[in-house]
Order: structure tokens, then sequence, then C-alpha cells
């Protein structure tokens, strides 16, 4: 197994009276994709927003590349930010930039670097999407699909390290969704990125998990490669690859 | 993010306990939270707006939006209102054979008191809609995160420009529809008169003064910052989805018009205790 580049401990997260997150612990290798499971409002999506800064935890550690969230201040979190890519569920494309400007958009800070080097970085990044053509398409002439590997484009241009993706192939046709598994596959395998990914599509998690957590009453129910989850004895485990 | 997260925790625990509240109370309460909220809001934008990088680029784009998009709008609403209360105040001074004051009433009543606060109603109704309804559709999808995610900080990338350039170019919108609110004054005159261009500015200026022109072109840099503000806080703090982005634009602009009456009145007391 590779170093270990993201860890949670005993993480818990609440809102009033509701406590989404109850006891979570994991690890992540580098290189490794591992994906979440669990029903709606389960906290899937609070447990990866945990991890960039969005949403505060209430207790317990997050640790990415190293540090601890909690104990950076803001300039230092958007640093360790850039080294963290996510892809929004609805991608969360800008909607008044094209799509160039889009992928321009994280390499705001790279001012010294010519035009041509900012241009090439992103037709390379559009390219490993297969979307060179749309680089000057605003985001409402793109479909569902396009518009989810602009989105993954825009978090490759800054070559993360880690890779969160939020439900990446809900509301996509099952074609579309499995060109989706199989553009994060490659995206692990070229880049060697580590990735946490949220989704409801056993599909999606067949061909993109090494490792698969299920989420439920705030805690990590069940833990393992798909083939042994898929075969559990536990019927509520087995329930999500029906 | 820290703020909002606090906020949003503090929402759902209050959910749970207010049922059994007192309504009047509850009401009360939000209303005095949201001020505050509002407050932390206006505090951490003069925090962040002298705080280096500066988003020039921005800055220019949303000057350039908000002030030179708008001035179509402002100019006919100028000309309109220069001509209309010319008109409308021909027939009182008529009465009392006062009809050559019709310049100079009409130019002090522009300057000091309808210029800035029709032109600044009209940008309420334009800008601050449009920033309301703009951050809100941001925040319900995601775009906000999808911001702070990748190391840049959306509250002065997207607040602090919008609030710079709306609290800048409403002065100079306001100077502008006066000019031509001016102008409409001048045809005005001469639908039922023979008054030369000269004549007409050079009563205009005779009886205006450092105190009807100043003042008023002070407050508009008051009002240019509320409306953004308001508007900005609205859209940021948006939620409910789509339902949410068009609360967001309505109550951005019901509040930015009243904001504008509210710093009128206080400026007009000013104005008289100073000068």
């Amino acid at each position: 197994m590779e170093a270990v580049i993201t860890e949670i401990e005993h993480l818990k997260k609440s809102f009033g009276n509701n406590n989404v997150l109850k006891d979570i612990n994991l690890k992540i290798a580098k290189g490794e994709n591992l994906v979440v499971f669990g029903k709606s409002g389960s906290g899937k999506s609070v447990l990866i927003k945990c991890l960039v800064g969005l949403i505060e935890p209430d207790e317990g550690k997050v640790i990415v590349l190293g540090k601890d969230i909690s104990e950076l201040k803001n300039e230092e979190l958007n640093i360790l930010r850039k080294k963290v890519g996510f892809l929004f569920q609805s991608a969360a494309l800008y909607d008044s930039m094209t799509v160039r400007e889009n992928l321009e958009f994280p390499l705001r800070d790279l001012k010294s670097k010519p035009k041509e080097e900012i241009d090439a970085l992103v037709i390379e990044a559009l390219k490993n999407v297969g979307l060179e053509d749309a680089i000057d398409k605003m985001p409402s002439e793109l479909s569902g699909g396009m518009r989810k590997r602009v989105g993954l484009a825009r978090t490759l241009i800054l070559k993360p390290e880690i890779i969160l993706y939020d439900e990446p192939t809900t509301g996509l046709d099952p074609i579309t969704s499995k060109e989706i598994s199989n553009l994060i596959l490659e995206v692990q395998k070229k880049y060697n990125t580590a990735s946490i990914i949220i989704t409801h599509d056993v599909e999606c998690a067949r061909i993109t998990a090494n490792r698969i957590i299920i989420l439920k009453d705030g805690t990590s129910a069940a833990e393992g490669t798909f083939d042994e989850l898929s075969e559990s004895t536990d019927e509520s485990v087995r329930a999500f690859f029906k | 993010m820290v703020v909002d997260e606090k906020i949003k925790n503090k929402i759902v625990s209050e959910e749970i306990t207010e049922s059994s509240e007192n309504p009047y109370l509850k009401k009360l309460k939000d209303f005095f939270e949201e001020i505050s909220s509002l407050t932390l809001f206006a505090l951490r934008f003069f925090k962040e707006v002298v705080r280096p990088p500066y988003e020039f680029k921005e800055f220019v784009k949303q000057s350039y939006l908000i002030g030179y998009k708008s001035f179509p709008l402002v100019a006919i609403t100028g000309l309109i209102m220069g001509l209309v209360l010319t008109i409308q105040s021909r027939p009182t001074l008529a009465q009392f054979g006062a009809e050559s004051w019709l310049p100079a009433m009409v130019a002090v009543s522009i300057i000091r008191e309808i210029g800035p606060v029709i032109t600044a109603l009209i940008f309420a109704g334009k800008v601050g809609s449009g920033i309301g309804a703009e951050l809100a559709s941001m925040k319900v999808t995601e775009q906000i995160d999808a911001m702070e995610v990748s190391g840049t900080n959306p509250f002065k990338y997207l607040v602090v420009t919008r609030i710079l350039s709306a609290t800048i170019m409403l002065p100079v919108l306001v100077v502008a529809a006066d000019a031509i609110s001016l102008y409409g004054a001048y045809i005005g005159v001469n639908l039922e008169g023979d008054v030369s261009f000269h004549l007409f500015f050079l009563q205009v200026f005779e009886k205006l003064s450092f105190a009807d022109v100043f003042p008023a072109i002070i407050k508009t840099f008051f009002f240019g910052f509320m409306i953004a503000l308001l508007s900005c806080y609205k859209g940021f703090n948006a939620n409910k989805g789509t339902e949410g982005v068009g609360q967001a634009a309505n109550s951005a602009v019901v509040l930015a018009s009243l904001s504008i009456f509210i710093i009128d009145m206080i400026a007009v007391q000013l104005t008289n205790l100073f000068i």
C-alpha cells in the first residue's frame, strides 16, 4: 500500500439535533480510489466538504496531505485547496464564463506564466476529457455529460493530488455515466491521484473503486472491495448493489 | 466560511425549538439576527477591501457592467424626469407670475433631491436585482463553493468588487443623469416658451450653490454602497434552491430602495445641520 495522504479521525458533524456524522475514521492512500456509498442524507457530501474546509467539523481530525485542516489559516488553506480537486454534483461551472475562462480561473495565481503556457494547460486539460472543441462555448451550450467533463477538466488543470467527486454520474444516461466512470479511472492511472467518489451508481463503483465504504447512521457501517461487499451477508449492505 | 457554517447550525437548531416560541418574539429575534449578520457582512467588506491581493480586473469588469451598461436607462430616465418636472411645475409658477424662476427651481429640485434619489432607485432596480439574482444563483448551483475550493476568496472576488464598483459608479451616473435631466428641463421650458440654451443654464447656475451640489453627490456614494451591500448580502446568503434566487433578487431591491429613502432622510437632516 502506498503512503496515506488523507486521514480522518473520529469526525463528528451535527446540524442542530441532526447528528449527520457520528464517528468517521478513514485513510486514503496515494493512487487509491475510495467509493463512498450511503443513503441520501447520510452525510456523504458533508464528509468530503469537511476535507476541503467548506464545512467545519464539530469534532475530530481531518488531515490532508499531512496538514490538519482545522489548524490552517485561510491563506494556508487556499494553498492546500489547490492540491485537492473537487468535482461538484452539478459541475458548478461559472455560467458567465466560457469553457476556456472556466479552466483558466484556477490558474489566476500563475500570472507570471506566459499566455501560451496557460493556453497549453487549458488545451491539455480539455484533451484529457475529449472536449477540446468546446473551448469557446458557454456552459449553457453544453450537455449534462459535457458539463461534468469540463468540470473534471477544471479540476485536473492544477494536477491535484486528491480528487473529490460528488456524485459524478448523477443525472446522466448509462452510456455517459460509463464514460465518466472510465474517465475517473483514466485520471487515477495517468496522474496517480487519490480519489473519494461519492455515488449511488453501482456501475460507477464497480469500474472505479479500489475500496468501498458504506455510511450508515453517521458511521462507516461496512468497508471492503466491490466483490466483498456485493456478496456481503448483511442485507442492508447488499441492498446498495442491487 | 466559518461564519456561514455557524449561521447554518444556528438556523437548524432554532427550527427545532422555535415551534413553542412566541411568533412576535421570534420575528423580533430574526430581525436583530439579520441586522447583526448584515453588520458582520459589512465589516468583512471593510476588512477584505484593504487586504491584498486586489481583484483589479474584476473590479474594472464590474464597473463596466454596473456603470456603463446602466447609462442608457439612467439617461432616458433623467431626460424624462427633467422634462416632466418642468411641464408639471410651469402652471403653478405661472399662477404667481414666476415662470422665469422655472429653470432655477427645476435645477435645484433635480440636483438636490430628485436626480440622486430617482437615479438610485433605478440603479437599485437594475443593478441590485442583478447582483442579488446572480450571486444567489451562483450560491445555489455551488459555483461559490467551487470558487472557494479552487483557492480563490469568493467574498473578495464577487462581493468586494461589486460593492466597490457600485459605490463609485452611482455618483458618476447621478452626475450624468442630472446633466441630462437639466437638458430635459431646457426642452420642457422651450415647449411653451423661447429661452436660449445659454440663458437657461445661466439661470440654472446662478441659483445653484455648493450647498446644493456637494451634499447631493456625497449621499450617492452611500446609496451605491448600500444598494450593492444589501444585494450582495441577500445573494451571498441565499438558500432554498431556485426559489431562493427569486427571493434574493426581490428582497435585494426592496431593501435597497428602502435604504435609499432612509439614507436620504439622514442626509437631509445632516445637510440642514451643517450647511
